[in-house]
């Protein structure tokens, strides 16, 4: 049997009948196509699958997508704005903070939560709310230089900076 | 590709409602899912049918009220680490969630299903233990509450029936009061390799009260039972919080599996029910105990 879930995504509503059983991460990328968000370990060890859920970042391979019915889920297709990326994209960018790219998504979703708390986190502050995410390339000084560097050029700044 | 096991979903409106839904066959409750789900997706949980709770804000709740800490079953690991009066009363609380999951699955996970999952290994467990907190279970005819101590019948098992749900947990607060949690795991996120807790009421420089709870070592309700027995009414020294954490580590019955064997765990245990016992006790000392 299928259930209804209507979930606003990056700001736009979708429906679709689903199982039940239907992972949140297989729902945006197989029945809505946004692959930006990467399923990986499938354990809710590796963190590549994370997306914010209703303003939170969560492992999107660990709820259903029936969890989110109505709820509001942000995926790093939201990032970039108006052709302008996100000073955590840009920093990913300026400081090689991805090799293979696969982790970049949940890396890059989880530092934007961090800095809307905390625009000046600390080193330690970074290392640790990415500790529960994998970098198969194990690039993870740049990834915690990059989101230093989206600290320190706050949006607005990115482009210039990037000139 | 790990897809969990054919289900059926229902999402609770109210307590009444989640009551009525976990009374029919093969219902089961889905808060944070975040032990529930892998389970399905190895098939060792096949529920029929999933009681979605986790839109009763009435259920999240952390607060001090009446001499107690009350923890509505619905909070998330997260919330628990940022609750000031947990971390004023009970320090406890604060080493353990720092050290449960990883900082995003702490968002979800909550602290009743980590009671209810009673992995023998899940820390939450052992501090409730520990601190001899209550449970608060609803039914359609109303609560019941059973001692935490009480509250596991096993591995993977629970005193909560078909048709109830664990509402909050209750810890009472007693001045005096000092607790810590100290866990070894291989890497962030992972389970304890043994873990202990540690909470002491000091009476002028005597253990009025122990509190100990054990993690992943095959301890009794997760109790160290005969070490707090030493402890009471003996003078809180190094000597004798050694004493007792080999009491512990004698007691428990670890099973040796790849996160190591059955002799460096015991050897955790009084190492770690040491370190414990003696943060416990100067936190104690700092919250004002009797002189």
């Amino acid at each position: 049997m299928t259930i209804r879930v209507a979930v606003t995504v990056n700001g736009r509503e979708y429906a679709r009948d689903v199982e039940p059983r239907l992972l949140l991460i297989h729902f945006l990328r197989d029945e809505l196509g946004l692959t930006g968000s990467h399923w990986g370990c499938d354990t809710s060890n590796c963190g590549s699958c994370v997306v914010w859920l209703d303003q939170r970042p969560v492992k999107a391979c660990t709820v259903l997508a029936a969890m989110a019915d109505g709820r509001c889920v942000r995926t790093v297709e939201d990032l970039e704005r108006d052709g302008r990326l996100d000073p955590v994209q840009q920093g990913f960018i300026e400081c090689h903070g991805l090799q293979c790219g696969f982790c970049t998504p949940g890396m890059m979703m989880t530092a934007r939560w961090l800095l809307d708390r905390n625009p000046d986190p600390a080193e330690a502050e970074i290392r640790e709310v990415l500790s529960g995410l994998l970098c198969r390339c194990t690039g993870y000084e740049n990834i915690v230089r990059s989101v230093r560097w989206a600290a320190e050029h706050a949006a607005g700044h990115a482009e210039e900076a990037a000139q | 590709m790990q897809v969990p096991s054919h289900v059926e979903y229902e999402r609770a409106v109210s307590v009444e409602h989640a009551l009525a839904l976990l009374g029919r066959p093969d219902h089961r409750v889905l808060a944070g899912g975040h032990s529930l789900i892998p389970m399905m997706k190895l098939r060792l949980a096949q529920p029929g049918v999933l009681v979605d709770i986790n839109g009763l804000a009435e259920l999240a709740f952390i607060k001090e009220q009446g001499g107690q800490l009350r923890i509505g079953a619905l909070a998330r690991h997260a919330d628990l680490l940022d609750s000031a009066p947990a971390g004023q009363h009970f320090p406890i609380f604060h080493d353990a969630e720092r050290v449960v999951a990883d900082p995003i699955v702490r968002l979800w996970g909550t602290v009743g299903g980590s009671l209810c999952q009673a992995d023998p290994s899940e820390d939450l467990s052992a501090v409730f233990a520990a601190v001899r907190a209550t449970a608060v279970i609803r039914g359609q005819d109303g609560d019941r509450t059973v001692p935490v101590r009480e509250f596991h019948l096993g591995p993977y098992e629970t005193v909560v029936r078909p048709g109830e749900l664990l509402a909050e947990i209750r810890v009472p607060v007693s001045p005096g009061t000092g607790s810590a949690y100290e866990k070894v795991a291989r890497r962030v996120g992972d389970w304890s390799v043994a873990a202990a807790g540690a909470v002491l009421q000091l009476d002028r420089g005597t253990v009025s009260q122990a509190g100990i709870g054990l993690t992943a070592v095959g301890a009794e309700h997760f109790v160290a039972a005969e070490a707090e027995d030493f402890l009471r009414g003996r003078p809180a020294t190094e000597e004798n919080f050694k004493a007792a954490a080999a009491i512990a580590a004698e007691h428990c019955h670890p099973v040796p599996d790849q996160r190591g064997p059955e002799d460096y765990k015991r050897h955790l245990v009084a190492e770690l029910t040491t370190r414990a016992l003696r943060r416990a006790a100067g936190r104690a000392a700092w919250a004002g105990a009797p002189a």
